[in-house]
């Protein structure tokens, strides 16, 4: 079995043609960032035009630690689009 | 289902009030209904559980590419080769969410797919059957997705965040699946010439039994799904979902005109279901060992598509690190 | 044949004939890919191509008037009634090939169908300005592909020459000028493809420097895919596989 460096982890954030903010659709893996972008047009939006894409590097993401439930978290509770990997996407991801 | 012989690291599941706390608190967090995310703490036995359930069940989906993959280049027209190409690449698509969800546990999907090709990771029984005619593709997406929708819908509720969102995805872009497939039959199995009714028929004939084992083993002999079901990584059992499937299949082959192949199919009226032959346990333990009609095909196929790529992931990898050295050396 | 050539439906079946072929072609690599998103990619690719086969063809359809379908057209004509250029049926090979193959003929395309827009034929500025935007993304992932491979490593480079050397006596024959092109330049339906040489030239060999790639300095190019004269041997089993079960199962429908 072939063993070489693998393409990275990318976290994808879309803005649909009307949308107001990027939100997180998913992760998947390219060479570098222009090729996740790439990637991304292809894998999470079917190429749908006018909706801007940002790739960030999974590594490059600092995170909370959700177990550190408190202040932090209880008055957002119910406001579950805070969440940072929420993604759920309407049928056609540019309509957003 | 696409992950049919999870064995459950655990020996039972605990009593709340045996646990240590650590156990407990995790416990009572799933059974509040609360989602467990990547960076919580879990107990080991449950990530280790989990990377072998979506692995398994990623795996399914891409190497479920290659019995209608099997197809494209033979579709009838080209309105039905844009569909199928579409179905077999959103398996793809489905494939890369759960890989993804699956590295939030710390293992990598190179890693994952290395163990499907020494054959450490398991996936669906299901995709060891050859397609051999093109009703196949009928009934693979009306039997084999209907299924695999049968388990994925629940699953949505799992207590894995990323899993869970993952399959809301999967599951809103699956819907169409099925329907395709079944459309296809309703084409040859009720419209069709006679060779296409034969066709139809001879596909839902192999297709039937090996379509009811995806639920796995009968729950008498499946002793570790007790501990899944606690954790909330198995939302049903296989019994209750094998049955689901019998109850809803059999009006559509009604409709369609087919027979089912089970000469003890009937429908019981006191229980209110259809009671139904076990399928063959002895073939499903042969194909799930390595001994189905394609195993050795598909794996062989997987890992040459692997191979072959190998030279295009590193020198995709090459050209990005040389532009990254020129940019600084820009700079 | 007898009589005289129905011009508009001989470049019709030029365009439609390269997208069914070159879209079957991208629609091998389905569940084979080097990587899933790839895998992703190329099947979109393979999808416009077919989205496009359908509009040409089915307007090919049309205007021959013989009551036929975009589908009857691809399933049911012989070799040598296939207007494609040749390098759209070679065999994909590897992915280098493929994704090379996709890049000399992108590279192509955007130019021309950018000037089938304003053809004074409205079905066919419309059918190019769809597959216009397609294209578009087609030669930004291609072109991309190739350089990166290019530059990627010693093998990787030395299989896209190879690959680069293999397919470029097949891309003279993009740049045709018989009298099917003429007969549409003279009704300002298309320009005259021969035209678009230069464009096409300046835009590969930039894309081959930033590769380190060199392309071969013959102009020699094959010909007889879009005259349907002479196709190579493999359009023949591509159409075995491709035709087999509207061939096997006349008058039924799918």
């Amino acid at each position: 079995m072939t063993k070489s460096k693998e393409w990275p982890l990318w976290e994808i954030f879309i803005r649909g043609q009307h949308g107001m903010s990027h939100r997180h659709v998913g992760s998947l893996h390219a060479s570098d960032a222009e090729h996740a972008i790439k990637n991304a047009r292809d894998v999470y939006t079917r190429r749908n035009e006018g909706v801007s894409i940002w790739a960030v590097e999974a590594k490059d993401i600092s995170a909370s630690s959700p177990s550190d439930k408190g202040p932090l978290y209880d008055p957002a509770r119910d406001k579950i689009y805070r969440h940072p990997t929420f993604y759920v996407l309407p049928e056609e991801a540019g309509n957003m | 289902m696409y992950a049919q012989m999870v064995k459950s690291t655990g020996k039972g599941v605990q009593p709340l009030e045996e646990m240590g706390p650590q156990d407990r608190a995790f416990q009572e967090r799933i059974d509040r209904g609360e989602k467990i995310e990547p960076k919580d703490w879990m107990p080991d036995a449950y990530r280790k559980n989990l990377i072998r359930q979506m692995g398994q069940h990623a795996h399914s989906e891409i190497v479920g590419q290659l019995p209608e993959g099997n197809w494209i280049t033979r579709a009838p027209t080209l309105e039905r080769k844009a569909n199928l190409l579409a179905k077999v690449q959103d398996e793809a698509g489905h494939g890369l969410y759960i890989y993804c969800a699956a590295e939030t546990l710390g293992i990598s999907r190179d890693e994952l797919f290395e163990q499907l090709h020494s054959g450490k990771m398991k996936y669906s029984s299901i995709f060891n059957y050859p397609t051999l005619t093109w009703a196949d593709m009928g009934a693979v997406g009306w039997l084999v997705d209907g299924a695999a929708i049968m388990n994925q819908v629940p699953l949505q509720r799992t207590s894995f965040g990323p899993y869970a969102r993952a399959m809301v995805r999967i599951c809103k872009e699956e819907s169409f699946h099925q329907r395709q497939g079944y459309h296809i039959m309703i084409q040859m199995a009720k419209e069709g010439t006679a060779d296409q009714k034969r066709m139809a028929q001879d596909a839902f004939n192999r297709f039937w039994y090996p379509a009811l084992m995806m639920f796995g083993p009968s729950d008498k002999d499946s002793v570790h799904s007790a501990q899944s079901m606690a954790w909330k990584i198995k939302m049903n059992t296989n019994d209750e979902l094998r049955q689901k499937f019998v109850d809803e299949t059999v009006p559509q082959a009604e409709y369609l005109g087919l027979t089912v192949p089970d000469e003890h199919l009937k429908f019981n009226d006191e229980t209110g279901h259809y009671d139904f032959s076990e399928p063959d346990w002895d073939e499903f333990m042969d194909v799930i060992s390595g001994n189905g009609p394609c195993n050795t095909d598909r794996l062989e196929a997987r890992k040459k598509a692997w191979n072959d790529g190998a030279w295009v992931r590193e020198g995709m990898m090459a050209h990005a690190d040389k532009k990254a050295q020129r940019k600084l050396a820009a700079e | 044949m007898s009589g005289e050539i129905n011009h508009l439906l001989e470049f019709l079946l030029r365009q439609g004939d390269n997208t069914l072929v070159l879209g079957h072609r991208t629609s091998e690599w389905c569940g084979v890919g080097p990587a899933l998103e790839e895998d992703i990619a190329l099947a979109n690719t393979a999808l416009d191509l077919i989205g496009q086969t359908q509009l040409w063809l089915g307007y090919a359809a049309e205007v021959e008037g013989k009551n036929r379908s975009a589908n009857d057209l691809a399933f049911l004509r012989d070799p040598y009634d296939f207007r494609n250029v040749l390098m759209m049926e070679v065999p994909n090979e590897d992915f280098g090939r493929t994704l090379m193959r996709q890049f000399l003929f992108d590279a192509f395309q955007v130019p021309w169908l950018t000037e089938l827009q304003n053809s004074t034929n409205q079905r066919v500025s419309e059918i190019a300005a769809k597959s216009l935007k397609e294209a578009l993304y087609h030669l930004e992932r291609s072109r991309e592909t190739v350089i990166a491979l290019g530059d990627g490593t010693e093998e990787s480079n030395k299989r896209m020459q190879a690959t680069l050397d293999y397919l470029w006596p097949y891309t003279g024959e993009l740049f045709g000028e018989d009298t099917t092109d003429q007969a549409m330049s003279a009704q300002g339906i298309a320009p005259v493809p021969s035209t678009l040489k230069n464009a096409w030239k300046t835009l590969v060999s930039r894309a081959f420097s930033e590769a380190y790639l060199k392309a071969p300095e013959s102009d020699f190019a094959h010909s007889g895919g879009r005259t349907g004269f002479r196709h190579t041997e493999h359009l023949g089993h591509m159409l075995a596989t491709m035709q087999t079960l509207q061939r096997s199962y006349p008058g039924a429908t799918w």
